[in-house]
């Protein structure tokens, strides 16, 4: 008898469903319904750097798919990555969903994310650095002042701060979207504590073990160095004269829904994971709490909320921030990423107004367009909301994670109503966007393939310079036609190939390939 | 290192310590109850009345079967010394210090949960108990074998061998007890060939047949207490656990052997003394229980100086006054 039951029940289940799907799996019936497919041309014609990745599929053994996608869940489900069920005492846990078709994007999209991103990035750290300090984009009436009057993640404690190298945002998560043309927008930029890195690393290590040889000829960008590049953009910011800096994680603690990520990263890079409690302010110094008595901190990659962060200036009632930590921060005793105060940047109201920056401080044009959006603080704009709210999505201006946000068409008149009321009563914290009809990519249903609505997060870099990390999160709305992709609300997610520049890859190069 | 992280490392390692010794003590029941001829008393409510958990086990059981027992010490949630609390104990502390622990160690403290999680819903542990606990003890044994292997032998290392042996001293000692004083037969049995029997099946549920025969040959109380209890270089044995629970205190101190600068190394110091210099019949003429009693409190006193000396750092034992002022 063997007691290596372990996760015995996700084998067995697919073992059983593979008895009666007794056939391959391909593409010919696949289907991209006029959407815009980010592996499939219309007609089912993979794009060029999914050839070789569609070729391969379709030529594997009979049952070979799903019980490589079950391998994968295994795996996720061995390594702990996972949430508790909420409600469940028995302990019970989920994987986040994943699925093993990458998503795919092509050189020549990636330049273009690539390029703005960073002018983006440069544009909004400028503009926080200015509307902590003197406001000139306010003055010069690009901004409206009451926008920025009126946001409640505007810092107050922030005005005249000088963070190191005059950076705010060092670390930035940017979600973008791909409409029906392929056209990519930026529809939310993520200044604050932005996560999900960990799942991108993990998910490639996944699929180098799902598909080493289709990934090997496609030309996969790495994405492995992030945690290197983390480790010394923050270093970077270490108090002049510190010669290593004593870098740690600040995290809220085990019961956090992104620890996994905290954990990970503090692993990755070799730093302390620290909890609020394991910190303390001594004569001016952040010190951390070791079996050797107190020890320095010099830089704080914190992933807590600003008003979390230290219950002298911030929240009082926050148990997880360290007490103290803002004045030390203010002092240049030790160095934060982010800087407090990025929020502002996040508010959904100041979104509407990057292309403006954009051309203000770097005199450019946007490389990546916004998602246009209808400011309902402005009468005009919200007589045409209030009229058109079955056709729009209207968000809250402060909220993320897909929460205080109404989807036009698939809402109830009741919901709608709800809302109609909330936006008369507190215009300036509603936004509306027309609905974008985001492009798609398949993933494994049952027996086939079906096409699924997906975003794309790149992860950011500021220190010495910027750096976009060449591949990020792909989120997939799991249930069949929804929008929603975050985590929270029932997506998954996928490994995102970002394809090197250079010459074509061989296409077709796969069918000839030796059993994987 | 951070107190914090010390004190998650010690307590992963003293649960992993204790989901396996509850695997042996089902193991020495076992064969205690199979090895008597007829059934003199309940053993299996006196194992549950060793545990010190036997209140909580009468509010959820009627009778003290073996099945009942079983799960109650195998997958009891509400039992939080039952090995699936002691595995989801240990997984919680290595989850908050996966950044100081291999990735290696931590995917086996999660596998072993999963599968003893998974094993609840079967009933294979009623069809063949013995299987799942050896099982069990191989998973306790790859962590252990993982942690040598993969993790810098540090800080971090040397906290977590000291509340491993710690944990597996105050089991061990009270093994012995269960035979010598929970289970104690009735008196025609002591001497007789089922007394040594019974002898036998500790010595085997401790891992410790073979050894002992090495060293003693012939099985008697006297020279199992003796092994049991002072043999330096058996690794389940009080003072080889306590010698090296000493040895990896001083390694994190760098505190010269056979002096100390705290609290816990001047009481883990006199007890390994005593070991040292203990001779078996005294032991045994004052009284093998009462001497076993003794030994859990002051193993007990050692655990709370680790507390106060490493895991409970307050501003005032970080630099002396006088020193702050040069350094600040």
């Amino acid at each position: 008898m063997t007691w290596q039951v372990c996760c015995g029940r996700y084998v067995s289940d697919f073992d059983t469903q593979l008895w009666y799907i007794a056939r391959g799996m391909d593409f010919k019936n696949y289907d991209t319904e006029g959407f815009f497919d980010e592996l499939f041309e219309a007609g089912s014609r993979p794009r060029p750097g999914a050839s070789i990745l569609a070729d391969r599929v379709e030529n594997l053994p009979d049952g070979d798919l799903l019980r490589r996608q079950a391998a994968a869940e295994t795996a996720l489900m061995n390594l702990g990555i996972t949430f508790a069920v909420y409600g469940d005492d028995q302990g019970a846990e989920k994987i986040f969903p994943f699925d093993i078709i990458p998503r795919i994007v092509e050189p020549q999209d990636w330049r273009q994310i690539e390029a703005g991103l960073t002018q983006r990035i440069l544009a909004l750290n400028l503009f926080i650095n200015d509307v902590y300090h003197d406001q000139n984009i306010l003055r010069d009436k690009v901004i409206p002042e009451e926008v920025i009057q009126s946001a409640t993640s505007f810092r107050r404690q922030c005005i005249g701060l000088n963070p190191p190298e005059g950076i705010w945002c060092h670390i930035t998560g940017t979600d973008l979207v791909r409409d029906q043309a392929g056209q990519f927008y930026v529809l939310e930029d993520n200044l604050r504590c932005p996560s999900g890195v960990s799942y991108v690393l993990e998910n490639r290590q996944l699929l180098k073990r799902t598909f080493p040889k289709v990934f090997a000829e496609s030309r996969v960008r790495p994405v492995n160095d992030y945690p290197s590049r983390l480790g010394q953009t923050l270093e970077h910011l270490a108090p002049n004269g510190v010669l290593s800096p004593t870098v740690v994680v600040l995290t809220p603690g085990l019961y956090n829904s992104a620890y996994f990520e905290h954990s990970f990263l503090a692993q990755q890079m070799g730093v302390e994971l620290v909890e609020g409690s394991d910190l303390i302010v001594h004569d001016g110094f952040v010190m951390m709490r070791t079996t050797r008595g107190l020890a320095r901190v010099d830089v704080i990659y914190r992933r807590i909320d600003d008003d979390f962060m230290d219950p002298l200036e911030f929240r009082h009632d926050s148990v997880l921030g360290v007490p103290g930590l803002m004045e030390a921060y203010r002092s240049g005793r030790v160095a934060l990423a982010n800087a407090p105060g990025t929020g502002i940047a996040d508010d959904k109201v100041v979104y509407a107004y990057v292309p403006d920056m954009i051309k203000y401080y770097l005199d450019q044009d946007a490389i990546l367009p916004n998602v246009p959006t209808y400011l309902c603080w402005r009468d005009k704009d919200r007589q045409h909301v209030l009229g058109h709210l079955e056709e729009l999505v209207v968000k809250a201006a402060n909220e993320s994670g897909g929460y205080g946000m109404l989807i036009g068409p698939a809402s109830s008149k009741q919901e709608r109503d709800a809302f109609a009321e909330q936006i008369q009563a507190s215009p300036r914290n509603y936004i509306a966007q027309p609905v974008v009809s985001l492009s798609r990519a398949p993933v494994i249903v049952g027996d086939h393939f079906e096409g699924r609505h997906v975003d794309l997060r790149p992860y950011i870099l500021y220190g010495k310079e910027i750096h976009v990390l060449p591949g990020g999160l792909t989120r997939v709305a799991l249930r069949k036609g929804s929008l929603v992709v975050n985590s929270s609300q029932g997506g998954g997610s996928k490994d995102t190939w970002v394809i090197a520049d250079g010459p074509e890859a061989n296409a077709g190069a796969g069918s000839q390939s030796q059993q994987q | 290192m951070l107190s914090r992280v010390a004190n998650s490392i010690y307590w992963m390692s003293r649960y992993i310590e204790r989901a396996e010794n509850i695997a042996r003590f089902v193991d020495v029941v076992r064969h205690l109850v199979l090895d008597l001829p007829d059934q003199v008393s309940n053993q299996w409510e006196s194992l549950v009345e060793a545990t010190g958990d036997h209140e909580r086990f009468e509010e959820r059981h009627a009778a003290a079967t073996e099945a009942n027992v079983i799960r109650f010490l195998t997958f009891d949630r509400d039992n939080p010394n039952s090995i699936l609390s002691c595995l989801w104990s240990a997984r919680e502390n290595a989850r908050s210090v996966r950044e100081a622990i291999s990735s290696e160690m931590w995917e086996q403290i999660n596998r072993s949960y999963l599968m003893v999680k998974d094993s609840q819903a079967s009933d294979r542990i009623d069809d063949d108990p013995a299987a799942f606990f050896s099982h069990l003890k191989k998973a306790c044994h790859l962590f252990i074998g993982l942690t040598d292997t993969t993790m810098t032998h540090n800080e971090g290392w040397h906290f977590g061998r000291m509340g491993r042996l710690i944990e597996r001293a105050d089991k061990t000692s009270r093994m012995i007890d269960v035979k010598y004083f929970v289970l104690l037969p009735r008196v025609d049995y002591v001497g007789s060939p089922y007394d040594s029997l019974q002898w036998a099946a500790l010595l085997r549920s401790l891992s410790a047949f073979e050894m002992y025969r090495k060293r003693f040959h012939q099985i008697t109380p006297k020279h199992v207490a003796e092994f049991l209890i002072l043999d330096r270089q058996f690794p389940r044995s009080l003072h080889y656990c306590v010698i090296k629970a000493e040895e990896s205190l001083h390694a994190i101190t760098g505190t010269p052997p056979a002096t100390f600068t705290n609290l816990a190394e001047q009481r883990v110091g006199r007890l390994r003394a005593d070991l040292d210099y203990a001779e078996i019949q005294e032991t045994l003429d004052a009284g093998l229980h009462g001497y076993l009693d003794q030994f859990q409190i002051e193993l007990n006193d050692f655990d709370d100086a680790i507390f106060d000396t490493f895991f409970a750092v307050t501003p005032m034992s970080g630099l002396p006054g006088d020193l702050k002022s040069i350094f600040a």
